[in-house]
């Protein structure tokens, strides 16, 4: 065995972790969270109280009526026999913490309680008219308000919906990502102003929308109220969402990758073609789907600027047309039963679409700038391993030809013997 | 490698540095002669050397390519053509509008009526209206929204978090004729006892107060709470909620972590941390989220269309039947107006544009300006 040098031995000394005798037995970990049984008889107690003393006073005393009152009275008791209680142990921050804990989680509730109302209440007053399946491939040309579920439908409006909303992207989409892009490479006072304006536009009323196309395309142009004209007061609606949440994206792709490209020579253009856009692919996705589901769900500018109709009409340029919330509102006004379950019914069919778009958001758009699906990460990896392998073999016909050539060398000069170290 | 494991003496001193190049073994001193380059390159003092006029520093000019000219050039043109729809809105309304805005006058602003063939229009009770259906919106949407916030911040537990967060920001792209459903056929007729048990008890506060309804007459009918500016104001309360709840979230979550921990260390509960730390971090957020709901409820038309019945009188109790709002006033009359009430309509759309314009740019600075940043996406 050859002997180790000693400059290798003082220089990779091993660490030594220097040992505390008097922390050899093991401490007990302290739980810093959890409930105690205080809390947990505290929080039983007063609820059982408020409830109790809520139903007396309003089945004995009928101080108030109904459920929503009951609930209101009963929430306001236990609050105070809440505080009543834990003041009796503990000081009044923590009193005063307790109280507001319940009050945040009490609210945010109530809030998410709503919230989960609309959803359901509109797919289970829809469902009535859903489970028809002419619902979905007829229109109302042949339906009064007093027919039957069994007849017509709302092929109309979701036919209406997805040209309007075709046409809106195709202006939006292209328009909005180049803004983004502008926005993004080049700063300047003049992007600025474009970005405050966008922004400012974001939360522009759609009514205001619908009446500026009334005003230019309807009344200035004398185009006819139809499809095109409701696409465009859509896409003055979508496009400053697009542009405004695209801009964050873009302005999201690490600098350095963009460096990277330039430092390789690539030209302003070919940088955002090539590693900019690609970068921020997801989060542009996302941007444009959320555009997509806020300018699917408007009524106010279609309201104004489609018409109404009842007929099927897949020609944007000539005739009114109608989307799925323009009928939605349209069949609600009726006061007939009928008519009503069909407005909720495309009312649930309007937001299965934005709830499938919301998904596709999530899906898309989760992952940051630069991250990869595990699919486009194999697909990587593969064109790279063959990149290797085309290198590889490359770097092998190289050294080939070069021994084949140093081989030929040696038989001519057969006679000088050959060079010790070289094996290169 | 870390710092015990260097050789003493083996930094630092360039004399060191260059003795210890020498052996081949200790690989270590190069790289430190590496991190330290890059460190006096990286640090300000020689670009500040740079920068001065008389270090020779080379002017660097690019000059671009036709590609780039081309794509700059339509870029920029995709720039302008934005700002010129988005200024053009306001310029068309203010075109349109100008005809019924010279004929009212300043009366534009103080005539309740909507009459304008017979020259007697102005949005003093649909602008009421309108700022009434807003504000109650908004207080009663901020307390839930700050809640939910917070809740989703602060207390729930880590595994629904992005649950939450993501059903909130779904019911923030529900449409609002589902909202205007919801109210129309849901809460309207659920809520009259709310209304009616609100004016019993606070009918001494003005706004509360409901003109042609007695509590003590036991057969009163609760039809004078339907269609009521409350009623609207809840629905769109719940509009916006999800809108200023996901920005309050944002800026909340944000919160510097040392801080927390700070107070925490000093004794505080969790709402005296919240109390000291993330509420004052997240005021900016607060602010703007609100007045971006603000300018939402502003706007809101259909909804607010499905349930009030208009009236064209400014009317203060929000517990009563009848209310009005522009959006709506547009939606409802445009269908079969003449020219000149076409006109009018485009200058009370105008009035609603400037309207929600400051209110949004006001949020826009409020959130900028805070601490936490811009933050509103």
């Amino acid at each position: 065995m050859p002997p180790i040098p000693t400059t290798l031995l003082n220089v990779v000394s091993p660490t030594r972790v220097p040992v505390n005798s008097e922390l050899l037995i093991a401490e007990p970990r302290r739980a810093t969270g959890g409930l105690r049984r205080n809390d947990v008889f505290a929080l039983a107690g007063s609820l059982l109280a408020a409830v109790a003393l809520a139903s007396w006073l309003q089945n004995q005393l009928f101080a108030f009526q109904g459920m929503l009152a009951f609930i209101l009275v009963a929430h306001a008791l236990f609050m105070l026999f809440y505080a009543v209680l834990i003041g009796l142990t503990e000081s009044v921050p923590v009193v005063v913490d307790k109280l507001i804990t319940t009050l945040v989680h009490s609210l945010s509730f109530v809030m998410l309680l709503a919230l989960a109302a609309v959803v359901t209440f509109t797919f289970g007053r829809g469902w009535e008219a859903l489970a028809h399946a002419n619902f979905f491939t007829q229109d109302m040309s042949n339906a009064g308000p007093l027919d039957p579920l069994t007849a017509g439908g709302v092929l109309h409006g979701m036919a209406g919906t997805l040209i309007m909303i075709s046409i809106a992207l195709a202006i939006s989409v292209p328009l909005g990502i180049m803004t983004a892009v502008f926005l993004s490479e080049f700063p300047g006072r003049y992007a600025a102003v474009v970005r405050t304006v966008v922004e400012a536009m974001t939360a522009l009323p759609s009514i205001v929308a619908g009446l500026f196309i009334y005003a230019t395309v309807i009344l200035g142009l004398g185009i006819e109220r139809s499809g095109f004209a409701a696409s465009c007061a859509v896409t003055v609606m979508m496009l400053p969402i697009i542009i405004r949440s695209a801009d964050v994206v873009l302005r999201l792709v690490p600098g350095n990758l963009k460096e990277a490209a330039f430092a390789l020579g690539s030209s302003r253009w070919r940088t955002v073609w090539t590693v900019t856009l690609p970068t921020a692919r997801s989060g542009l996705t996302t941007a444009v789907v959320l555009g997509t589901a806020r300018g699917i769900g408007e009524t106010s500018p279609v309201l104004l600027t489609a018409g109404l109709t009842t007929f099927l009409n897949l020609n944007p340029f000539s005739g009114p047309m109608v989307s799925l919330p323009l009928a939605t509102f349209a069949f609600v006004k009726s006061p007939e039963p009928g008519m009503i379950a069909r407005g909720f019914g495309s009312a649930a069919v309007l937001m299965l679409v934005v709830l499938v778009l919301f998904w596709l958001a999530r899906v898309i758009g989760g992952r940051g700038p630069g991250q990869l699906t595990p699919r486009h990460f194999r697909r990587i990896t593969a064109s790279s391993r063959a990149l290797n392998y085309r290198y590889l073999a490359r770097d092998v016909s190289a050294h080939r030809a070069s021994r084949a050539l140093r081989a030929d060398g040696q038989t001519r000069r057969s006679s000088e013997p050959r060079a010790k170290g070289d094996r290169s | 490698m870390n710092d015990k494991t260097r050789p003493p003496g083996g930094q630092g001193n360039p004399d060191d540095i260059e003795e210890t190049r020498l052996i081949p073994v200790v690989a270590v001193p190069t790289d430190l002669l590496a991190t330290e380059i890059l460190e006096l390159i990286l640090t300000d003092s020689v670009i500040d050397q740079a920068d001065t006029p008389d270090s020779g520093r080379r002017r660097l000019t690019t000059r671009a390519s036709t590609q780039d000219r081309i794509f700059e050039g339509i870029s920029r043109g995709a720039g302008t053509l934005v700002l010129t729809i988005m200024s053009l809105v306001g310029l068309f309304l203010l075109i349109q509008g100008n005809q019924a805005l010279s004929v009212a006058g300043f009366n534009f602003f103080t005539t309740e009526a909507w009459d304008p063939n017979s020259g007697n229009f102005g949005i003093a009770a649909v602008l009421a209206g309108t700022i009434l259906i807003a504000v109650t919106a908004i207080v009663l949407a901020v307390p839930l929204a700050v809640a939910t916030a917070l809740y989703i911040s602060e207390y729930a537990p880590l595994a629904i978090r992005q649950v939450l967060t993501s059903i909130v920001d779904l019911m923030a792209a529900v449409p609002s004729v589902v909202y205007g459903l919801w109210g129309m056929f849901l809460l309207e007729p659920n809520i009259l006892g709310v209304s009616q048990w609100i004016s019993t008890y606070c009918g001494w506060i003005p706004v509360f107060a409901v003109t042609g309804f007695d509590p003590n007459d036991p057969l009163a009918s609760p039809t004078v709470f339907t269609a009521s500016t409350f009623i609207a104001a809840i629905v769109v309360a719940l509009m916006v909620a999800p809108i200023a709840t996901s920005i309050m979230r944002e800026v909340f979550t944000q919160a510097p972590i040392g801080e927390r921990e700070a107070a925490l260390a000093l004794g505080a509960t969790k709402w005296g941390m919240i109390r000291s730390v993330v509420l004052p971090f997240g005021r900016g957020g607060m602010i703007g989220g609100t007045m971006l709901g603000l300018g939402r409820a502003l706007g809101e038309t259909i909804a607010v269309y499905l349930i009030i019945s208009p009236v064209f009188a400014v009317q203060p109790h929000i517990l009563e039947k009848g209310s009005n709002s522009i959006s709506a006033l547009i939606a409802l009359r445009y269908n079969e107006a003449s020219p000149f009430e076409i006109s009018a309509l485009m200058a009370a759309g105008l009035a609603l544009f400037v309207m929600t314009l400051f209110v949004n740019f006001g949020a826009s600075i409020i959130i900028s300006k805070s601490r936490s940043g811009a933050s509103s996406d």
